[in-house]
């Protein structure tokens, strides 16, 4: 029997390790030696954790138990380990099962069910059997023609046909080629490609060797953000343990194919997604884009023909090679084939990581997987594609996820993240939100990238202010186009993506901001009002006292009073009130 | 006086690099790396200061202007000290969605510092951060000090001072 313990950087977070060293801790005590305690990575149940397996001697899954803090431990010990008994009130209940129904997992096959620091683990489930057979068996044309076959485009944002990357990768000649993976997730709100490299390293490092084989790299490189410390780590150690057991280094399981992995730790730059910024980035300069042709194939890192996929698309090669590319085309639409990852979160009940075929239509993804809406408020839209995405509306939910039917509402599949808003969440405020984004991370190599998202941002911060001014709408809608035009990576052509979309759907809230000086979702705090309900009020004086302004007055046990002309809408009496009695309109 | 970098050319009241100096053996002549060293170099002293960058220049050969260039471009990079604990609140979408904004003003209200400062004390230096890839447990922010990194979610503003609370406390007893 063992125990497993999800730990991804989320699992962790809720205090999965201190779940785990509890188990430890009283095995040990009570002498049980026959039961181990281990770790998996994120099992995508992020509004779960900390969860714990439970397998018997036969491997099979026994009980999955879920918000397991160390106090819980004790109990699960002594009625279940000891006594056999299941803990029922800990168990997954049969509602958020449905969390994983509709889902199909192929590049997250992995994730949560084996140790990703354990290599054997991953190879006692068939990995790096599509290595061997790569290497072995299939010539680089076959390797290609099995990912044209598949259907499978790049799951960093674009969706380019991988399989035409690899093949212009290949056709170029030359005495060095580089394999890249761009593993710098830099959208806001997605979270795919972490739970990938913390909770299945080696499905990556295949797809790079298959890869790099596939194109004539002998050197790769994986360029990781920071900010993702246990990726990091897990990645080292995976890399580590593949080295020895052959996968890795020189004449790959004797072979003639021998390919050198690193990994490059990233330093914070969210045009570093753009692949000739990755390759400037790599090359220890500022992360700045260059102007395409020449593309990476041809001249890329030191001047080399190179080739950048990133992480999920890494991560489908190993299944692709094993199971052909016919299996995978099976999944999907016509266009869009096999399945995508989304990270789920915003204002959901079941935030996670989820992966469904494509073509399953949004609102499936969002009420029947995720649960719906938080607090059963109204779902409002759902913003995907990050920075460069849009937000799609409520009456669009029937839209499925692929390429092409969400580029038709003006936002991007992207790298899978989904954000989801409800009726409390400010439309204008978005794109404030996100064009502040993309102005910092612009490189300023383009003049309209540079000053147009900076101009757009304050005619945004204009409208949230209260102090929009007709021809606003207008105003934004010309830069926007400009900058777009104006910019030569995708980052400048995409910023005003979500402005457009928001502009679109919603134009009636950027008008209530301008014309009526209201903000619907009440949010754009200068747009508020506040007042107190003197039924509610029992004149306690905690708001009076806590006003920063002095605006509030009312004697004790009496209604207060907010003084409009004083009040800074800082929103400070309704956060302290007890009694419900600051309106706000 | 004998300088302690020997091969810097000054009056010698420069600062001692002889931790980074073993980081430069090696990567001073391999082509590309200059963001590896100065994300050790970060790693050791917590920041970049004005002092490290020329020396850098000095042994790698690299002008201290691109340096600078390099380390202000990345959001990684500090050219100021920092506390003793990093305060990394997230502004990624969903934290944003899910009231990040209020737990900076708690931040705030409890240490009196904004975006890229620190507390009197050197106990605390608040980051704001793009996004630390923990969505469903928005708002969340990572605290990073000696012990490593911990990362808090779900987040109230109630919760976060109690947090901030007991780190201080911790620091103090000690």
């Amino acid at each position: 029997m063992r125990i497993v313990v999800g730990q991804g950087s989320c699992g962790i977070a809720t205090g999965a390790k201190k779940t785990a060293e509890e188990f430890e801790k009283q095995l040990k005590e009570k002498n049980i030696e026959n039961i181990s305690v281990q770790k998996t990575g994120c099992i995508g149940s992020c509004f779960l954790e900390p969860i714990v397996d439970i397998y018997d001697d036969e491997n099979n899954l026994e009980v999955r138990y879920v918000k397991i803090q160390p106090e819980s431990v004790a109990e699960i010990v002594e009625k279940h380990l000891l006594g056999g008994e299941l803990v029922k009130e800990y168990a997954i209940p049969e509602k958020d099962q449905a969390f994983l129904g509709k889902q199909k997992k192929i590049v997250l096959r992995n994730c949560g069910v084996i140790n990703p620091e354990n290599i054997d683990e991953y190879i006692a489930i068939g990995g790096y059997e599509a290595t061997k057979k790569a290497l072995t068996s299939m010539t680089q044309d076959e390797i290609i023609e099995e990912l044209k076959s598949s259907g499978l485009r790049g799951r960093g944002g674009a969706g380019f046909p991988t399989w035409f990357k690899w093949n212009a990768a290949k056709e170029n000649e030359a005495d060095q080629k580089y394999m890249c993976c761009n593993a710098d997730e830099g959208d806001p709100g997605a979270f795919m490609d972490r739970s990938i490299l913390e909770g299945d390293p080696h499905a990556l490092i295949e797809g790079m060797i298959i890869g790099g084989y596939a194109i004539g790299a002998s050197e790769g490189v994986i360029y990781v953000r920071a900010e993702y410390p246990l990726a990091i780590a897990r990645l080292e150690k995976a890399m580590e343990q593949a080295t020895e057991k052959g996968f890795l280094g020189k004449n790959i399981l004797g072979t003639d194919y021998s390919f050198h992995l690193r990994i490059k730790a990233g330093a914070g730059a969210f045009v570093c997604g753009e692949e000739t910024a990755l390759i400037a980035s790599i090359e220890g300069e500022r992360g700045m884009p260059r102007l395409k042709p020449p593309f990476p194939a041809q001249k890329g890192y030191w001047q080399k023909p190179t080739n950048i996929n990133n992480v999920e698309t890494f991560a489908n090669v190993p299944w692709i090679i094993a199971n052909g590319g016919e299996a995978f085309a099976s999944m999907g639409t016509e266009k869009s084939k096999g399945t995508k990852v989304f990270a789920l979160a915003g204002k959901v009940k079941k935030g996670g990581l989820v992966e469904v075929p494509m073509g399953l239509p949004i609102k499936d993804v969002i009420f029947d997987i995720a649960g719906g809406i938080k607090d059963d408020k109204a779902f409002k839209a759902v913003q995907m594609g990050g920075p460069s995405g849009g937000c799609i509306p409520a009456e669009l939910a029937d839209t499925t996820v692929d390429y092409e039917s969400i580029n038709k509402t003006g936002a991007i599949v992207g790298s899978g993240g989904m954000i989801v808003m409800d009726e409390t969440t400010c439309m204008v405020d978005m794109a404030r939100y996100f064009l502040d984004f993309t102005r910092k991370e612009s490189c300023g190599k383009c003049t309209y990238c540079r000053i147009g998202t900076k101009r757009m941002l304050e005619v945004l911060e204009r409208i949230t202010n209260g102090e929009g001014k007709d021809g606003d709408i207008e105003l934004l809608e010309e830069l926007a186009s400009k900058v777009k035009d104006g910019s030569m990576c995708g980052l400048g052509q995409t910023a005003p993506n979500p402005v457009l979309t928001t502009i679109r759907y919603f134009r009636n809230e950027y008008e209530d901001h301008i014309y009526n000086k209201k903000c619907t979702a009440k949010s754009c705090k200068p747009l508020l009002t506040f007042t107190i309900t003197a039924d509610a009020c029992t004149g306690c004086t905690l708001c009076a006292r806590k006003c920063p302004t002095n605006a509030i007055t009312g004697k004790v046990k009496e209604p207060h009073v907010i003084d409009q002309n004083l009040c800074i809408k800082c929103g400070k009496c309704h956060e302290v009130c007890r009694f419900n009695a600051v309106n706000i309109e | 006086m004998v300088c302690k970098n020997s091969s810097l050319n000054c009056d010698c009241s420069c600062p001692d690099f002889s931790e980074l100096a073993p980081v430069l053996e090696k990567y001073a002549k391999v082509p590309g790396s200059l963001i590896t060293v100065l994300q050790k170099t970060q790693d050791i002293y917590g920041y970049l200061s004005i002092d490290a960058i020329k020396y850098i220049a000095q042994k790698t050969g690299i002008k201290p202007a691109k340096i600078y260039g390099v380390a202000t471009f990345y959001t990684q990079f500090r050219l100021a000290p920092i506390g003793k604990y990093l305060i990394m609140l997230c502004k990624g979408t969903a934290c944003h969605v899910n009231g990040a904004d209020a737990i900076e003003e708690a931040i705030t209200e409890e240490l009196s510092i904004g975006d890229g400062e620190t507390t009197e004390d050197g106990i605390f230096t608040l980051n704001n951060v793009a996004c630390l890839g923990c969505c469903s447990l928005a708002p969340v922010m990572m605290v990073m000090g000696d012990e490593g990194e911990e990362t808090y979610g779900n987040l109230t503003k109630d919760t976060v001072k109690k947090t901030l609370r007991e780190i201080r406390k911790r620091v103090q007893e000690v």
